[in-house]
């Protein structure tokens, strides 16, 4: 069995191996169980002595996987803003980089509007030469693009502004993220339709929920830029919890930017100031005065496995496997600490590093039974390297809590419980 | 950023397509259809800090205070401090402690956000309920209860449009917003 070979080159404190260490499948789990022989002999199972289900319209995940959910938090008592809050993407048991439609996170500001597509127009005026309507089937009928991006709110992990650690699971602090493959049009070349008034500098963006969500953007993100009206999310049309029939996707950028459900598109020479983006998703300084129109969402990772309510059951190895991201382009770099950040071992990035995509990174662990604190840190290619929570925290007043992409640090206890600590 | 990469050649085909269909093609093979501002206009509900867009009629505070608890008091509290919904009233000076209270009169820098808000999506049960009248005069009343304006105030399109709030110089645009 040379495939064991390297097991003892560690590259890190902690027990953490090289990347590219070649490790024996049998291995992984702990080594005391590599040489157990098994109690029973094999049985045949009861699904492989009769035909099996029909086909179906629509495929299900297995019923035994009906434990992979999305956590619920609504943000207001009930009856008092009904359909107000979010969802999480339970990070923790999934793998690989695309998000399934029905887990990718929600943030709803007055709930999931019932969209009939054929009575659902995007108009596009103000500083514009021609005002135009469009239907779901008419951006359908243009030049499609696809991009494959990460979409984060811009309050994700804001559990960890808080003064005390929760004790909450990958997803249920960094959850408020997903990645999918989005197919639609580029918002330029609808804007090319209308024809843009050179006065025009932004853009208002509003939706069809009974919110109205409204948000500006600038004109320099459409134009020469990535911007897109959304129709597909992993080759279907989009879900209703997504903004169906269609949705801006600004690859990058805070979330609340890429109005769901997308109904008029204004164009005006100057910022509308609307509630979202002065009372809310502005940043305190500790002045007291806030920071508006951050956008870009900063470079981020999280340790997926382990993580709280995923944990190593004995000595032995393991693979740490998580996601790195950054708004403003490609990950070149993951470093992996398992002593709190005295030792850095760097990653494997599983795949291509796509920019403004989910990068899954992994590294081999020989995990000693004693206690860990498992970190993180990512590096993106304009040089941009995850801060420590204090380090994040240095410039914002002690309640900001937008645009939190601090290191997180798992502690693993002999019991091999996981937690999340500060340092 | 420009990070289309492959995808540069189809967006370069795509759009002198777009153009070809403008110079040469019938409007009726153009994607979508024409629109008047007019025909706009019930969606067009947007309010900048100009004030541009403001409608036509006024509220009083008197008004507003009737309004305010027939329709928002639920949520928001007898006096706009209670919850559970957003607080709505006071807060002054406390921005720069460890528990800043952010309300509309505290930290809302624009009061042309509150009418296009309170219009847009609210009462939460029933946006757009609202008369317009009616949403100045429910703004007339908040921006009393903060302070702001007086007991026997009335807002109008102008009227909005001059009122200045506490916290106007507390923002800093970290993108440039003339850009």
């Amino acid at each position: 069995m040379q495939r064991y070979v390297n097991v003892s080159e560690k590259v890190a404190g902690g027990g953490l191996l090289h990347r590219r260490t070649l490790l024996g499948v049998a291995a992984f789990g702990g080594v005391a169980a590599a040489g157990k022989s098994l109690a029973a002999p094999l049985a045949v199972p009861e699904w492989s002595e009769v035909p099996g289900l029909p086909m179906s319209g629509y495929g299900q995940p297995s019923p035994f996987e009906a434990h992979v959910q999305r956590p619920v938090l609504g943000l207001y008592p009930e009856g008092t803003g009904d359909g107000a809050g979010v969802s999480f993407t339970p990070l923790e048991h999934l793998e690989g980089t695309i998000t399934p439609n029905g887990l990718f996170f929600e943030r709803h500001h007055s709930g999931i509007p019932e969209i009939d597509p054929t009575r659902h127009e995007l108009v596009i005026h103000g500083l514009v030469r021609q005002p135009r309507v469009f239907t779901s089937e008419d951006l359908v009928g243009m030049p499609l693009i696809t991009q494959t991006v990460f979409l984060e709110c811009a309050g994700n992990s804001l559990f960890n502004s808080l003064a005390e650690p929760q004790q909450r699971s990958a997803g249920e602090i960094h959850g408020l993220i997903g990645a999918a493959e989005w197919t639609g049009v580029r918002l330029a070349d609808l804007l090319d339709l209308v024809g843009i008034d050179p006065r025009a500098t932004w853009i208002l963006a509003e939706g069809a929920d009974a919110a109205k969500q409204s948000r500006s953007i600038p004109l320099s993100k459409i134009i020469d830029g990535d911007a897109m009206v959304a129709l597909y999310q992993n080759g279907e049309r989009l879900r209703p919890e997504q903004g169906y029939p269609m949705r801006l996707v600004l690859p990058g950028w805070q979330g609340s930017m890429q109005t769901k459900w997308l109904r008029r598109i204004k164009l005006v020479d100057g910022p509308t100031q609307t509630k979202d983006e002065t009372s809310k998703y502005s940043l305190s300084q500790k002045d007291g005065r806030a920071q508006q129109f951050i956008f870009e969402m900063g470079v981020k990772s999280v340790i997926t496995r382990p993580s709280p309510g995923i944990a190593p059951t004995r000595p032995g190895l393991y693979q740490i496997s998580g996601l790195a991201w950054s708004g403003a382009g490609r990950i070149v770099r993951v470093q992996v600490s398992a002593d709190g950040g005295t030792s850095w071992a760097d990653a494997l990035l599983d795949g291509d590093a796509r920019p403004k995509m989910l990068t899954r990174f992994r590294l081999p662990w020989d995990w000693s039974g004693e206690p860990a604190l498992l970190m993180s840190r990512a590096t993106d290619e304009m040089g941009a390297v995850q801060p420590t929570r204090m380090e994040w925290y240095a410039p914002w007043a002690p309640e900001q809590l937008y645009h939190q992409n601090a290191i997180q640090v798992w502690s693993v206890a002999a019991t091999g419980e996981v937690q999340n600590v500060y340092l | 950023m420009f990070t289309f990469d492959d995808n540069t050649r189809l967006t370069v085909l795509a759009t002198s397509i777009t153009l070809a269909i403008l110079s040469n093609k019938a409007e009726a093979d153009v994607p979508g259809r024409l629109i008047s501002e007019s025909e706009i206009a019930a969606w067009d509900i947007s309010i900048p800090p100009s004030g541009a867009g403001l409608p036509e009629g006024s509220g009083s505070v008197a008004d507003g205070a009737e309004l305010y608890a027939a329709q928002c008091a639920f949520c928001h509290g007898a006096t706009g401090t209670e919850g559970p919904a957003d607080r709505l009233v006071g807060g002054f000076g406390s921005l720069t402690s460890d528990a800043p209270t952010k309300t509309l009169g505290s930290f809302w820098p624009h009061a042309t956000t509150a009418f296009d808000y309170i219009r847009r999506a609210m009462p939460f049960y029933a946006p757009g309920s609202l008369k317009d009248s009616e949403v100045y005069a429910v703004t007339a009343y908040l921006l009393h209860l903060n302070g702001i304006l007086p007991e026997d105030a009335r807002l109008d399109a102008q009227s909005l449009r001059a009122v200045t709030m506490p916290n106007a110089a507390g923002f800093v645009a970290a993108y440039p917003s003339d850009n």
